[in-house]
């Protein structure tokens, strides 16, 4: 299978996100913002960062690269599309998922490890997943998603929400949620379950060593989920 | 503007530095070539209090490819790997502006890493502020945690670790030092000596503008009621446009385009170019008509003295301008050659076709001034005669609760969660820790890094201090499973004009080089901070050391959290019950006088070695070392991080029980072993000399002392993690 991950100037995380694809059985490819091409590709990834230093909104700028036009046409025909933390907010910023990021509640980054309820499988991200909660790791300043309400009631009719914060039993609740999302929202979909975008870093979950290992079986399903 | 011996002592240099200069150059200075003396000559730039002391410390080893005098150290991490790390204060600005100082102290420290071609791997940092009832404590630490944190998540490296303390007498001086490692192909590594005639000098980076003018003066002055005045003196900083010099600089130095490498960092344009000349004993040609200007009609002057950020200074090889070009244009990088190596020896600056300054090089630098300030010995204090019988009045589970929620002794997570520790994905050991331990990626290897201080123990007596810092980061890597290799040291101190302080200065640098030679364990990077003071007040003497050391096999590295019900927990090192300057003697007895714990080489290196040589037999389960608040505060917290209790032993010393469990004797760790393992453990211990104690065994969450004194981990958990949350609402 064949992924894509996109540098944009300020990405951080794309190192991390290849090492994450490669592992998994992916041939990844790094492509430049400023191409106008896409290569080939079965899974095109927005990997995290602070793109253009997120001086504007997050992702505001970046969500303007030469190289989205082919993201969002990707996008359009069905092609699968991941944006994780500021590939989120890129994502958002460039309208392929509705709603925005704002910052987080207490004003603060927050480096941790989360637990996320994942309730809709009925995607390619997330089919044939076995765990119901996984353990995530976020690391963000601005992940606080927000929507109106007549967006939220279209996201939730089209069972749009891909992953809600949670504590370890599955509770959805204010207190484990760490940045103030609305209803605890950490990852939703576009429309068609092709485009998701969301805050934690399954790319730095993926051995014993590190912080979990729960961003190997969401990696692993996902490549079975393609093959 | 014509110069004179007062506008000269308005740049901050003596009567006597400026008719130093005006022999040395035979004449007048004009206003750019004062500007440029007075920031070659400060304290900040020129170490001439410091430099004839720092010759003594001791900078050699098997492991060491770059000792102190380059832009960081190197040593050797085997298989053809180097490590690049150093650390650097930013104090002044950080208190004037605690965002911006402590984002560029950032900065800085991760530039003089990259100058050299390796890539940054790890953040570390060691802060303190006043007391935590001084008014601008919170905003400060806020600020600064803030600053950190902007800076370094943007930049893609992670914090793995640091120190936090309060005291007060960082009331009107606080202390933020900044450290980095990086890493580099042994083969692959720049340095910053010019080579060659006629080579162009190129600036890349940001463009230059009226930001951080004077930051080196302002960092070698003590502070007034007039400090607000000095905000413009400190500089602001872009962590975007960092990482894209970073990667930029990164590709152009996988090629052979480079002869040497610079960045500008304390006095900007002016050092980075004198310094380079001046090792390549060369003289270097600038027109700063070429250099790019952020704001209009800066004079050269301002040019020369700007401390913008997030610049670098190159000597190419001829030939190789447009292949540079073409790398900086993909970044989005100013980029202008702006000057040649000459053979003048001189640095000579044009602007409007006018020749503005012309300066021979050695004037600046080897020329510079050195003094051997006069400076007063310390005694080491009696001990104090501390009545026993207030011990009985002590009970241990109050006396320990206020210990673990004492500032200095409670957990920093408020601090670390805040920046980023897990991005590179290689942290292997987050903050909260022994020592931070990243993966050198794609190897077996790891790193662990540590920093750490003791200003009361060198406030003391500063002899002992020096030394104990030492060794309090090389028990820390001990801990993890670390051979500990080289340091890094950030000498933080109040006025080398007072003579106490000067000794403060000479007795802590004696005390470390003593330890870094029995332990062979160099120094090989650091740097000086002087006036520390604030209307004459100056700080406690605060020696920061950056330990690093390296673990062959990352799977054997160690944690602190407890592992296994019915596992032993050994205490290794003897206990003799030193109280004085202990956390007990000075917050539960009020009790400031007394000396430090006596810091026993021998010991140290023997105790630490052989619990390596127990870990790499697999021994070990868990290992945490003993420091402030003794063996009963270092054993909370195995407790708090492995969510398990332990059944504790009493001694069965001639000691009190208080002493016991809260002296902070030093060469002490903690570890936990398999019962079947302890004859085994036994045997090696007691073959090598090494003291130890079987202090107890671990249960379930429960900390249990005698049938009166017990504390579950829930309890032990709220006390240590609750105060600086709250602290910070």
């Amino acid at each position: 299978m064949k992924s894509s991950v996109i540098t944009f100037p300020g990405s951080n995380c794309d190192r991390d996100m290849d090492v994450a694809l490669t592992k998994f059985g992916f041939k990844n490819k790094m492509v430049w913002h400023n191409d106008q091409e896409l290569p080939k590709s079965d899974l095109i990834v927005l990997p995290g960062g602070f793109s253009y230093g997120d001086y504007l909104r997050c992702g505001s700028m970046a969500s303007k690269s030469k190289i989205m036009n082919s993201v969002i046409n990707f996008a359009k025909s069905g092609g699968l599309v991941m944006g994780i933390c500021n590939g989120f907010q890129i994502l958002v910023e460039s309208g392929l998922v509705p709603g925005v990021l704002l910052r987080n509640k207490y004003l603060q980054f927050i480096c941790k490890n989360v637990h996320v309820k994942v309730d809709n499988k009925e995607n390619t991200f997330f089919k044939n997943l076995d765990k119901k909660i996984l353990e995530f790791h976020i690391a963000h300043n601005e992940g606080n998603y927000f929507c109106t309400n007549d967006q939220l009631k279209e996201i939730e009719d089209n069972n749009q929400i891909a992953i809600y914060y949670c504590d370890q039993n599955g509770n959805t609740n204010d207190q484990i949620n760490p940045n103030g999302s609305i209803k605890n929202i950490a990852g939703i979909f576009n429309k068609e379950k092709n485009v998701l975008g969301m805050m934690p870093h399954p790319e730095r979950m993926i051995d014993e060593s590190l912080s979990g290992e729960d961003g190997s079986i969401f990696f692993k399903n996902l490549l079975n989920n393609i093959k | 503007m014509l110069v004179n011996e007062k506008i000269a002592i308005e740049h901050g240099l003596k009567s006597d530095e400026y008719k130093k200069i005006c022999k040395l150059l035979k004449r007048t200075p004009n206003i750019t070539e004062l500007g440029i003396f007075s920031a070659m000559w400060n304290e900040h730039c020129s170490y001439k209090s410091s430099r004839i002391h720092l010759k003594k410390l001791h900078t050699k080893g098997k492991k060491v490819i770059q000792g102190p005098g380059e832009n960081a150290g190197v040593i050797d991490i085997e298989d053809g790997d180097a490590l690049v790390f150093k650390i650097e204060s930013h104090n002044h600005p950080s208190f004037i502006e605690p965002y911006q100082g402590a984002a560029t102290g950032v900065g800085g420290i991760m530039r003089d890493v990259f100058t050299m071609g390796a890539r940054p791997i790890a953040n570390l940092n060691s802060i303190h502020f006043g007391s935590t009832q001084h008014k601008k404590t919170k905003n400060l630490l806020r600020g600064v945690v803030h600053g950190i944190g902007g800076y370094g998540n943007c930049m893609g490296v992670p914090t793995i670790a640091g120190q936090t303390s309060f005291d007060r007498s960082y009331n009107g001086n606080i202390l933020v030092n900044a450290m980095t490692l990086g890493l580099v192909k042994k083969d692959k590594i720049f340095y910053s000596k010019a080579a060659g005639l006629n080579k162009p000098v190129i600036y890349v980076g940001s463009k230059t503008g009226r930001d951080g003018i004077h930051g080196a003066s302002m960092a070698s002055a003590s502070f007034d009621e007039k400090i607000e005045e000095k905000k413009p003196t400190v500089q602001v900083g872009d962590p975007f446009t960092e990482k894209l010099l970073l990667e930029a600089c990164l590709e152009l130095m996988s090629g052979d385009s480079i002869i040497a490498i610079q960045d500008m960092g304390a006095a900007g344009l002016t050092s980075s170019s004198i310094e380079m000349a001046s090792k390549g004993n060369l003289g270097i040609e600038i027109n700063l008509n070429k250099v790019p200007c952020r704001e209009s009609k800066m004079t050269p002057y301002e040019i020369m003295l700007s401390e913008s950020q997030e610049r670098m200074l190159i000597v190419l090889e001829n030939g190789k301008e447009e292949i540079a070009k073409k790398i900086f244009d993909k970044w989005n990088l100013d980029f202008a050659v702006i000057g040649k190596t000459t053979n003048t020896k001189n640095i000579e600056l044009f602007f409007d076709n006018k020749q503005v300054a012309n300066i021979p090089v050695n004037t600046l630098v080897e020329n510079s001034p050195m003094y051997d300030r006069k400076w007063k010995k310390s005694k080491l204090p009696k001990k104090n005669k501390i009545n026993k019988t207030i011990f009985k009045s002590l009970k241990i589970k109050d006396t320990l609760k206020k210990i673990l929620s004492s500032p200095n002794v409670c957990s920093k997570e408020w601090i670390w969660q805040q920046y980023d520790h897990t991005v590179m994905g290689d942290t292997i050991q987050k903050p909260g820790g022994d020592s931070g331990v990243v993966r050198v990626h794609k190897t077996d290897k790891a790193i662990a890094a540590t920093v750490d201080s003791s200003a009361t123990y060198c406030w003391a007596h500063p002899p002992t201090g020096g030394k104990q810092v030492v060794c309090e980061t090389w028990r820390n890597l001990i801990s993890v499973g670390a051979k500990p290799i080289a340091v890094t040291n950030c000498l933080n101190f109040g006025s080398p004009e007072k003579e106490e302080n000067m000794g403060e200065f000479v007795e802590c640098v004696q005390g470390i080089s003593e330890a870094c030679k029995y332990l062979d364990y160099p120094v090989v990077s650091g740097n000086v901070s002087f006036y520390n003071e604030t209307k004459d007040i100056g700080i406690k003497p605060t020696p920061t050391i950056g330990g690093v050391g390296l673990i062959k096999d990352y799977k054997k590295m160690i944690t602190m959290n407890f592992k296994e019900i019915d596992n032993i927990v050994l205490v290794i090192g003897k206990t003799e019950g030193h109280i004085d300057q202990s956390l007990l003697s000075r917050i539960i007895l009020n009790e400031n006088n007394g000396p430090p714990p006596e810091v026993n080489l021998f010991n140290e290196k023997n105790n630490g070695l052989t619990l390596l040589n127990l870990i790499e037999k697999n021994f070990i389960k868990s290992a945490h070392d003993v420091s402030l608040g003794g063996i009963i505060t270092a054993i909370s917290k195995m407790c708090i991080k492995g969510n398990k209790g332990v059944q504790i032993k009493k001694p069965k010393f001639l000691i009190n029980e208080i002493e016991y469990f809260f002296a902070e004797d030093q060469g002490r760790y903690l570890i936990e072993i398999n019962p079947n393992d302890l004859k085994e453990v036994s045997k090696i211990l007691d073959k090598n000399s090494v003291h130890y104690d079987e202090i107890g065994k671990i249960i379930d969450k429960e900390m249990i002392i005698d049938q009166k004194t017990k504390l579950t981990i829930d309890e032990l958990k709220s006390y240590n993690t609750n105060w600086l949350k709250r602290y910070m609402v």
